[in-house]
């Protein structure tokens, strides 16, 4: 998967504020830091360097130090101002991340659970919501309002393309607004640990051009497609009668547990376990079987099902594009 | 006994007492596919019943790997008496629709393999049967959870908080209920 990560290729203007807070405290604190250093070799190149045969040096007797009174203070006076500088500057891109217009904005909900990213679209009107898991699609150009949730413990949300973290908090409702300028798929990790799958709890961002957004989202809202061989078939029954629908939902199908991942348009993923593994069906066949081999911990149980049950459930996981 | 023979002999008991607390927190995350018996659960036809066991995934695993004095299987249960939605009828122990799970009476038994049964079978006048819904090694967490809603289960390994809101205290600190089976109510004679 070739998506980006770094907080030095913004692709929005909330990035954009926070890249450039970036390079300034670089920048200033360089003005501190590189001539300390400089002195410090200076010191250490005019060092007398002594033998044995050198006489004892007795200048300090009669000849007083010279006092360092001047230097100290003004070195202090500088880095005051660096400091207050670098403290103003924090202030006014606060303020600026604040002030993103929201006009027509996008509202998204996202809710943190031990390890991987339940993510609902909202819409005014109820039959256009719809939910997904890890992949965050949002439309270039037009600010997104993310809501921040959690099921359990305290996540954290980071995509630093497009902006810094943001904490969600069991019981309590956080914002981020956020506006990608550049269409691209960006890479986002939980930047709070969280137990043992902290490092596997990657989602992507992906901005698409308004047209395009349109058309995933139309896509979304459809219902997941009925099987139509009978291998598929097989594995549709096999879903909705045994444990999957305990915790997956699939619309269209009598599943709707919203315990885990919503599973309507799987296979149009990249990856499975907000990802850990690419999304193949040899990965899906052995995450099935035992999710523990892949990421430990995971709350998914293990099902050692008879070969041909377990085929026809891949074959129907991978039929919900 | 000399003081210092006395300091040697409860230093060693501490020692060997060492290893049993790490085994109240291990997480044994793989599950053995196969050992200890399960108990023999038939397909009992209960009448009134809601809900059908789904024929479902046949599972290969055939594990009892109930432990109840393990933490890490309680906290689980906790988290799945809440995912499947056992609260619906029970509560939060306190009962409601069905029977409250954390007083001394028991209307089909407390040991664990009674309880596993209850939960994979189902029993007459409202609780489901699980079996083909519910794995077996999730069924057996929850299965020590449920007993430690009463205090059956130790309070170093008992859940020591709730995630949310509760009006009763965390299970580590309840009080030890005496079980007694009471078996279930006589029908009810319509005139």
């Amino acid at each position: 998967m070739n998506a980006i990560q770094n907080a030095l290729q913004s692709a929005g203007p909330q990035a954009a504020q926070i890249e450039q807070l970036w390079w300034l405290t670089l920048a200033v604190c360089a003005i501190a830091f590189v001539p300390t250093l400089g002195a410090l070799l200076w010191s250490l190149w005019r060092a007398p360097r002594a033998t044995e045969a050198t006489p004892a040096d007795t200048a300090i007797v009669s000849q007083p130090e010279r006092r360092t009174r001047s230097v100290v203070v003004s070195a202090v006076v500088i880095s005051g101002i660096g400091l207050a500088f670098l403290l103003l500057a924090s202030v006014r891109t606060d303020h600026a991340l604040a002030q993103l217009p929201l006009e027509d904005a996008l509202n998204i909900q996202v809710t943190g659970h031990q390890w991987w990213w339940d993510i609902r679209y909202d819409d005014p009107d109820p039959s256009k919501i719809f939910s997904t898991a890890n992949e965050i699609y949002i439309p270039v150009g037009r600010p997104v309002v993310i809501t921040l949730l959690s099921d359990d413990v305290i996540h954290s949300l980071w995509v630093p393309n497009l902006h810094g973290k943001k904490d969600l908090i069991p019981g309590q409702t956080a914002t981020m607004q956020i506006r990608a300028d550049k269409a691209g798929t960006y890479r986002g990790q939980c930047a709070e640990f969280c137990g043992l799958q902290h490092a596997f709890m990657a989602f992507t961002v992906t901005a698409l051009p308004a047209a395009d957004f349109d058309a995933w989202r139309a896509a979304q809202l459809e219902p997941a497609a009925q099987p139509t061989d009978e291998k598929a078939k097989r594995g549709e029954q096999l879903f909705t009668s045994g444990s999957c629908m305990m915790c997956h939902a699939i619309q269209g199908t009598t599943a709707n547990a919203r315990m885990a991942p919503n599973l309507t348009h799987v296979a149009s993923r990249r990856t499975l376990a907000a990802g850990t593994v690419a999304n193949t069906p040899q990965n899906l066949a052995a995450w099935i079987t035992d999710p523990q081999k892949i990421k430990p911990g995971v709350n998914m149980p293990a099902h050692h099902l008879p070969g041909g049950d377990l085929d026809a459930l891949v074959t129907y996981l991978g039929t919900l594009k | 006994m000399s003081a210092r023979g006395l300091t040697c002999i409860v230093a060693a008991s501490m020692l060997a007492l060492l290893p049993a607390a790490c085994d109240r927190e291990l997480r044994k995350l793989s599950k053995p596919q196969s050992g200890g018996p399960v108990p023999a659960i038939g397909d009992k036809p209960v009448g009134m019943q809601p809900g059908q066991p789904g024929p479902g995934l046949q599972e290969t695993s055939s594990a009892r790997t109930y432990d109840g004095q393990n933490a890490y299987e309680l906290n689980q249960g906790k988290r799945l008496f809440r995912w499947y939605n056992c609260g619906g009828c029970h509560a939060q122990g306190g009962g409601g629709m069905g029977p409250p799970l954390m007083d001394d009476k028991w209307i089909y038994g407390h040991e664990p393999d009674q309880i596993y049964d209850t939960i994979m079978n189902g029993r007459p006048n409202g609780m489901p049967a699980f079996r083909g819904r519910i794995p077996q090694e999730e069924v057996w967490q929850l299965v020590g959870y449920v007993r430690s809603m009463s205090g059956q289960a130790s309070p170093a390994a008992a859940p020591g908080r709730s995630d949310g809101i509760s009006a009763s205290p965390a299970e580590a600190r309840r009080t030890r209920e005496n079980p007694r089976t009471t078996g279930p109510e006589p029908p009810v004679k319509t005139p």
